[in-house]
């Protein structure tokens, strides 16, 4: 069940990625940097710092509706994603018993503070990296990092990678499932049974890879995979990443919801 | 065991990164010296199994709970270290795009842990001489058995070192390492059975293929991985000095938004929660705490008050340094295998390279 559920996560992202919306149509290098400077701003916070992050959701926020991008969905993967930030992050109330107030009269200890700082940091970040594919499609991903000097033997890696991995992991669905059906709850699905199904595979996919190369050869492939779409990066782009940059420099460096709550607290007394 | 975004500074992201970009660049090259262009298609359609695989679900033995295949060991031992280790690096990268396995940041360490121990460590240096010919199916069993266990120990390692290096947990070190290692040592038994029975199989099945790759070379000699770690060490070094400048810039948002709340710059000392228990948190790790020194036991409270609210730009001696010591822990840990893999390398005499691996 895991098995199909993964399948089709995987090929609704690879869907959403070919729309055509403002943001699907910006360079794929501008989406690229942009979401790591978004990364490494939200990840430069210190630990006990919460406040200060909830700017930083406008940029998700924005990507996500302005690409047409359901936000359920993303959400729920985000939530599948978190056992091992929170397996990690759930000792820190544990282990950090300080006591600090987190409004007047409300007191909670320190470790809890941090614990959510994670989970806010997680959610910032996975999301971001989700809405990247999803508006930008793997291998417009792929072309981007190889403009941005990733060796070009590493993206026809990945580029190869992409083609492949519908078609063999419809392969391992069948096979898992011919094992599901003729096993009974565990037994069946043991060890041994796995080996024989890794080992099978590894030599179909041997032998796959070899009438590849046969194919390829035949339509004139000499080692590395070419690309005929030209791309420059236009005006749009680059105010993208501008526009981006400053606002995670205003974020990081200026406290915005204190200053917001601040004027809000002015205007009312 | 994925690493993720928000238990990492940009500091370690971004050596783990440069390193992690380091060796993919040493590997490519490598590869592309002596590529036979059948390699591309294998390798690609290489990951796309290993992606595959590992979302296959088997049961383990006298536990009930399952289990999936990390895949790395697999691949160096069939197709080679440098072919395995971009190969790896392919499936992290795809996993952290669509599955958000850990995130964008976190790939660097995720590659590092993954992909870099099985190919480079424990493959070369404890396979190969373990396995020997690789025609006895005993052999293969204690190489797989024993490389499994140290992949995963180290990778295990590595993810503990990350996280505490990062600060962002209030976890003791030797409390997480009692947790983490335990646990991959179980899996990296479960691991290094089932590469001994995938390997066992295919060299049943199509024996060739072991052989081509064994005979390649497992890691070059010479200028080539001397340069790449130098260059590894000047980005490590400029990664983790340049981005823990940026590691706690403004006094915590917390303590700020308390001294507003209260409409006073300073609460009275009982009160003071947050430096108080990053002291005490600071106590109990000891190992590289937070961002700074430890104060010395005898030092005056008002001191260590001082250090723990700096004003941007943030660039005192102690915040910088915890950086580096970082980059510099990653580089001695680097040119710790590299000395390992020379020494080892002297010792036998190199097989003459022949075909590359298939």
């Amino acid at each position: 069940m895991r098995f199909e559920a993964a399948y089709s996560g995987i090929g609704r992202l690879d869907r959403l990625s070919y729309r055509d919306t403002v943001v699907h149509r910006l360079d794929p290098r501008a989406k690229v940097i942009a979401t790591l400077l978004f990364v490494v701003a939200v990840v430069s916070f210190p630990r006990y710092e919460i406040l200060s992050l909830f700017p930083f959701f406008l940029f998700p926020v924005l990507i996500g509706a302005l690409g047409d991008i359901p936000a359920g969905f993303i959400a729920k993967k985000v939530v599948a994603v978190s056992p091992f930030a929170v397996f990690v992050g759930i000792f820190n109330p544990l282990f950090d018993p300080g006591v600090v107030a987190i409004a007047p009269g409300v007191l909670v200890s320190a470790g809890w503070v941090s614990f959510a700082s994670i989970l806010v940091k997680f959610a910032l970040t996975i999301s971001a990296a989700l809405l990247l594919i999803a508006t930008t499609s793997f291998p417009g991903i792929c072309r981007g990092l190889r403009r941005l000097g990733l060796p070009a033997l590493f993206v026809s890696q990945l580029l190869f990678l992409y083609r492949y991995l519908f078609v063999l992991m419809e392969e391992a669905m069948r096979v898992v499932r011919a094992r599901d059906m003729r096993s009974f709850g565990k037994r069946g699905a043991g060890t041994l049974v796995f080996v024989r199904i890794v080992g099978t595979l590894f030599l179909r996919t041997v032998e796959r890879a070899e009438r590849i190369y046969g194919a390829m050869l035949a339509r004139g492939f000499r080692g590395e995979v070419p690309s005929i779409r030209r791309e420059t990066l236009r005006p749009s782009d680059a105010v993208f990443v501008l526009a981006a940059g400053c606002f995670f420099a205003l974020c990081r460096f200026v406290p915005v919801p204190q200053m917001v709550g601040r004027l809000v607290r002015g205007l009312a007394g | 065991m994925h690493m993720a975004d928000a238990l990492l500074s940009p500091a370690v992201g971004g050596a783990f990164w440069a390193g992690t970009i380091g060796t993919i660049g040493y590997a490519s090259k490598r590869l592309s010296e002596r590529l036979d262009d059948r390699t591309i298609p294998l390798m690609g359609v290489l990951g796309a199994f290993i992606f595959a695989s590992q979302m296959i679900n088997f049961t383990i033995p006298g536990t009930g709970s399952s289990g999936h295949l990390g895949g790395g060991m697999i691949l160096a031992v069939l197709v080679g270290p440098h072919a395995a280790f971009l190969v790896m690096a392919s499936v992290l990268t795809a996993q952290a795009l669509f599955f958000a396995d850990g995130g964008l940041l976190a790939l660097g360490c995720n590659i590092w842990n993954l992909g870099f121990y099985p190919c480079f460590v424990a493959c070369p240096l404890i396979y190969k001489p373990l396995a020997g010919d690789g025609r006895s199916a005993r052999r293969i069993l204690v190489a797989s058995l024993a490389s499994g266990i140290v992949a995963l120990q180290l990778g295990a390692f590595s993810v503990v070192l990350q996280t505490l290096l990062s600060g962002k947990i209030a976890l003791p070190f030797t409390t997480f390492l009692l947790m983490m290692q335990p646990i991959h040592l179980a899996i990296g038994i479960v691991e290094g059975f089932v590469t001994a029975g995938v390997i066992h199989y295919v060299r049943a099945a199509r024996p060739e293929i072991l052989d081509s790759s064994s005979s390649s070379a497992p890691l070059a000699a010479g200028i080539s991985l001397r340069s790449v770690l130098i260059g590894f060490v000047a980005l490590a070094v400029a990664t983790g000095g340049a981005l823990s400048w940026f590691a706690s810039t403004h006094p915590d948002g917390l303590e700020w938004a308390i001294g507003k709340v209260t409409g006073k710059d300073e609460l009275p000392e009982q009160e003071h929660g947050v430096p108080a228990a990053l002291k005490n948190v600071q106590e109990k790790t000891a190992f590289l705490p937070g961002y700074g020194f430890k104060p010395a036991a005898g030092e005056p409270k008002e001191k260590t008050r001082e250090t723990q609210t700096p004003a941007w730009p943030n660039v005192d001696a102690g915040t910088s340094l915890s950086g580096l010591i970082g980059g510099v822990l990653v580089l001695a840990m680097v040119l710790g295998i590299g000395w390992a893999i020379r020494a080892f390398r002297g010792k036998r005499s190199a097989p003459p390279s022949a075909r590359p691996g298939l």
